[in-house]
C-alpha cells in the first residue's frame, strides 16, 4: 500500500516499472480503450448527451457557488430523517469519527463498499492499527485488498490484474483449487466468502455518489449490490462523503444518473442506484461530511471546478498516459488526469510530478460528464508548481535552455542544423540511454533540410512560376 | 462564498413515446444488460411461468397480492432471508432507457429482500413505463420513502479481466414480467 510517510518514487519511475512487461501494458491499454469505446456508444444513443453534460456542469457550478448553504440544508434534512451528521475538517478527524462509531457499536469486524474518500483518508490502515478488520466488499477492491495493494482505478480497482494471478491469490486466501482462473468460478468463490462477512458484520460503511440537499438522502450506485447487502444486514450504516458530493434537488439525479454509468463503463445505468433517506427500524445511520482541503480549493479560481467531479473514471479510460502507465504510477488514491489535478492541491510537494504525467491532449476534458477543464488545469498546475519551486533541476534547466533558443531565431536555425548534422553523422550521440526522449521511442529520420529552408526554396520556385 | 447567477438550462426534454415503443425499448435494454423480460397478459401466466421456471426454489417470498405465493412474515431479522431463493416484488414503474425499475421500502416486505435473495422477479404493468430518468424523477416527486432504489438487472461484476459475471453478491437473475391486462 502506498503510504504518505514512505519515501516514494515519482510517476515516471513507476510508469517505467509498469512498462517492463510490454504484453501487460498492451492489454491494459486496449482494455481501457475498449471501455472508452463503450462509453462513446452509450453517449451516442442519447441525442441530448451534450445538453445533459451542460446541465450537469451548471448544477455542479451552482453547488460550488452555494456549497455552504446546501450543506447546511442537507444537514438539517438528514437530521430530520433521523440520521446523525458528523463534520470532519480533515482525514484524521474523519478516521477518528468512524472509529468512534465502530467502537460504540462494540465490534471489530466491519464491511465497507467502495468509497474513494476512505481511500483518500487511508481509513483502512487507520482502523487496522486500532484492531478493526475492514473487509472491502466490492470484488475488485477485495482482490487488491487481499493482495495488500490499493485500487489502481476508481471504477475498476483491479484492472491491472490478470485472471491467472487472481486465481492464485484466491487459492492462497480463499482455498480455491490451484490453477483455476475462470472468472465465473472465482466470482462464485468470492460470493460465498463475502456472504459470510455480510451475514456477520454489524457495521457497514458505504461511500456516497450523490447527497441531495433538498431531501437529506444519499445515493449509492453499485453493480454488485454490495453496498445494499452490507447496509441492510447491519445495525449501523456509516456513509462517508466529501462535501462536494452535494446536489441541490432530487430531480437533479435524473441528469446525473443518466450520465454516470454511461460515462464510467458504457452501461445505461448501474444495477443498483439506492437512495438512503432513513435508517431501517432498529438501525442507526451516520453521515460523515469531510472537507480535507476542499473548502481551501474552493477559493482557488483556477482549480475549484475540479470539485465538480462525480468519479466516473472516463478521463482515466481515455488518457493515453494512464492507459500506458497504470494507476499505481500516480501514487494517489485517485489516479489518472483527475487525480493529477486533485492530488497536488492536497500536498503540492508529494504530488508535484503528477501534472506532468500528461500530454495535454485534452481527451479527458472532452469526455468529462461535468465538463471539468482537466487538461487546462494540468497546464495551470505546472505553472504553479514551477513558481513554487517544485520542478526538478534538469527539467527546469532544459526548459530554460529551450526558451533561450526559441527566443533567438539565429541560434534556433543554427542549433537545428547542428542537430540534424549530429543525428545523421553521429546517431549514437542521441540514440542512447542518457537521452530521455529515446526511451521506448525510435528517433525520427533526419530530414535533409529544415522546414524554413524548404519553404524558402519552394516559395521562390512557386513565385517564379507565377 | 460567491453567488453567481448561473443559468438554469435543465434540459426539460419532454420525451414522448407510445406504450409499445416504451415496452420494446425497455425489453431491449434490460435484456442487453443481463435481465430477462417476459411479456404476459394475465396474472395466471405469471404463476405458470414461476412454477415452470423456478422449479428448484425452496423458499419463495412474494409481495404481490395478486399472485398466489407466500408472503413474508414481518418484522423479521433480515438475516433470516438468507435462504430465500426467489423474491417477487411489484415496482412502481420502469424506465425504458435503462431497464431500471423503481422500488421503495413500502413495496419491500423487508429492505434486505431485493438484495439477499438468489433470484428476483418483478411485475411491471406496461402502462407504468417512463422514457428516461428525468420522467422517472418527475414521477417520484417528493415521495417520502425511507429507502428507494432503481434496480436494473441481476447483481453483476466484471472486475476479473472485464468478463461479465452475473450474481456478484445479490440475485443471480432478474426476471421482469411486463404485464398487459386486456
Amino acid at each position: 500500500m502506498v503510504s504518505p510517510s514512505h519515501p516514494r518514487q515519482d510517476h515516471a519511475t513507476l510508469a517505467e516499472k509498469f512498462n517492463r512487461d510490454e504484453a501487460r501494458v498492451d492489454w491494459h491499454d486496449k482494455t481501457l480503450w475498449f471501455i472508452r469505446e463503450k462509453r462513446d456508444r452509450a453517449a451516442r444513443t442519447l441525442p441530448e448527451w451534450e445538453d445533459l453534460r451542460e446541465a450537469a456542469s451548471q448544477i455542479k457550478n451552482r453547488v460550488l457557488d452555494n456549497l455552504r448553504d446546501y450543506l447546511l440544508q442537507f444537514e438539517a434534512q438528514a437530521q430530520r430523517n433521523g440520521v446523525t451528521v458528523h463534520w470532519a475538517a480533515n482525514a484524521e478527524e474523519h478516521n477518528q469519527i468512524v472509529h468512534r462509531i465502530i467502537q460504540q457499536a462494540g465490534v471489530t469486524n466491519i464491511v465497507k463498499s467502495k468509497s474513494m474518500l476512505t481511500e483518500e483518508c487511508h481509513l483502512n490502515d487507520y482502523l487496522q492499527e486500532k484492531g478493526i478488520t475492514v473487509v472491502d466488499t466490492d470484488l475488485g477492491e477485495r482482490i487488491v485488498q487481499l493482495a495488500g495493494e490499493s485500487p489502481s482505478h476508481i471504477v475498476l480497482p483491479c484492472i491491472h490484474w490478470k485472471k491467472e494471478e487472481i486465481g492464485e491469490l484466491f487459492h492462497k486466501h480463499l482455498g480455491t483449487p490451484a490453477g483455476n482462473a475462470d472468472p465465473k468460478f472465482l466470482t462464485g468463490a468470492a460470493r460465498e466468502h463475502l456472504r459470510q462477512r455480510f451475514m456477520t458484520s454489524r457495521v457497514a460503511i458505504t461511500g456516497v455518489n450523490f447527497a441531495v440537499a433538498e431531501t437529506g438522502e444519499v445515493v449509492v450506485c453499485t453493480n454488485e449490490g454490495n453496498a445494499d447487502l452490507g447496509v441492510q444486514l447491519a445495525d449501523v450504516h456509516i456513509a462517508c462523503m466529501g462535501i462536494e458530493k452535494i446536489i441541490p434537488e432530487r430531480k437533479d439525479l435524473g441528469i446525473f444518473l443518466r450520465l454516470l454509468a454511461r460515462s464510467a463503463t458504457g452501461q445505461p445505468v448501474t444495477t443498483y442506484s439506492s437512495h438512503f433517506r432513513r435508517p431501517r427500524v432498529g438501525q442507526t445511520m451516520h453521515i460523515v461530511l469531510v472537507d480535507n482541503g476542499r473548502s481551501a480549493r474552493l477559493q482557488e479560481e483556477s482549480f475549484r471546478n475540479a470539485l465538480k467531479c462525480i468519479r466516473c473514471g472516463a478521463c482515466m479510460n481515455t488518457c493515453p498516459v494512464y492507459r500506458r502507465s497504470g494507476g499505481h504510477s500516480y501514487h494517489y488514491a485517485i489516479a489518472g488526469p483527475i487525480g493529477a489535478i486533485l492530488a497536488p492541491a492536497l500536498d503540492m510537494k508529494q504530488h508535484a510530478d503528477l501534472p506532468f504525467a500528461s500530454t495535454l491532449c485534452g481527451s479527458c476534458t472532452h469526455v468529462c460528464p461535468v465538463k471539468i477543464n482537466i487538461h487546462e488545469q494540468l497546464y495551470d498546475w505546472r505553472q504553479v508548481l514551477a513558481r513554487q519551486g517544485y520542478v526538478g533541476g534538469v527539467k527546469k534547466l532544459g526548459l530554460m535552455g529551450m526558451a533561450a533558443v526559441l527566443a533567438r531565431p539565429r541560434i534556433y536555425r543554427w542549433s537545428g542544423a547542428l542537430g540534424r548534422w549530429f543525428m545523421k553523422h553521429m546517431p549514437a550521440l542521441v540514440n542512447n540511454r542518457l537521452n530521455p526522449w529515446y526511451k521506448q521511442r525510435e528517433m525520427p529520420a533526419v530530414p535533409r533540410q529544415s522546414f524554413q529552408e524548404w519553404y524558402r526554396q519552394n516559395r521562390q520556385q512557386h513565385g517564379q512560376q507565377r | 462564498m460567491r453567488s453567481t447567477p448561473t443559468s438554469q438550462a435543465l434540459p426539460s426534454t419532454p420525451h414522448t413515446a407510445t406504450v409499445d415503443e416504451l415496452t420494446t425499448r425497455f425489453e431491449t435494454t434490460l435484456t442487453g444488460i443481463g435481465g430477462n423480460v417476459v411479456r404476459v397478459f394475465s396474472w395466471h401466466e405469471i404463476m405458470e411461468y414461476i412454477r415452470g421456471t423456478f422449479t428448484s426454489a425452496q423458499r419463495i417470498i412474494s409481495a404481490v397480492p395478486a399472485l398466489d405465493l407466500p408472503a413474508a412474515v414481518t418484522p423479521a431479522d433480515p438475516h433470516s432471508f438468507e435462504d430465500v431463493d426467489l423474491v417477487v416484488l411489484e415496482p412502481y414503474f420502469g424506465v425504458a432507457e435503462n431497464g431500471a425499475a423503481w422500488l421503495t421500502d413500502s413495496r419491500m416486505p423487508d429492505r434486505a429482500l431485493p438484495f439477499i435473495a438468489q433470484h428476483i422477479a418483478l411485475v411491471l404493468r406496461v402502462q407504468d413505463l417512463v422514457p428516461t430518468m428525468q420522467e422517472a424523477y418527475a414521477r417520484i416527486g417528493s415521495e417520502q420513502y425511507e429507502l428507494g432504489t432503481f434496480i436494473a438487472g441481476p447483481s453483476k461484476t466484471a472486475d476479473i479481466e472485464q468478463s461479465l459475471v452475473l450474481g456478484a453478491h445479490g440475485p443471480k437473475s432478474m426476471t421482469v414480467f411486463l404485464l398487459q391486462l386486456s
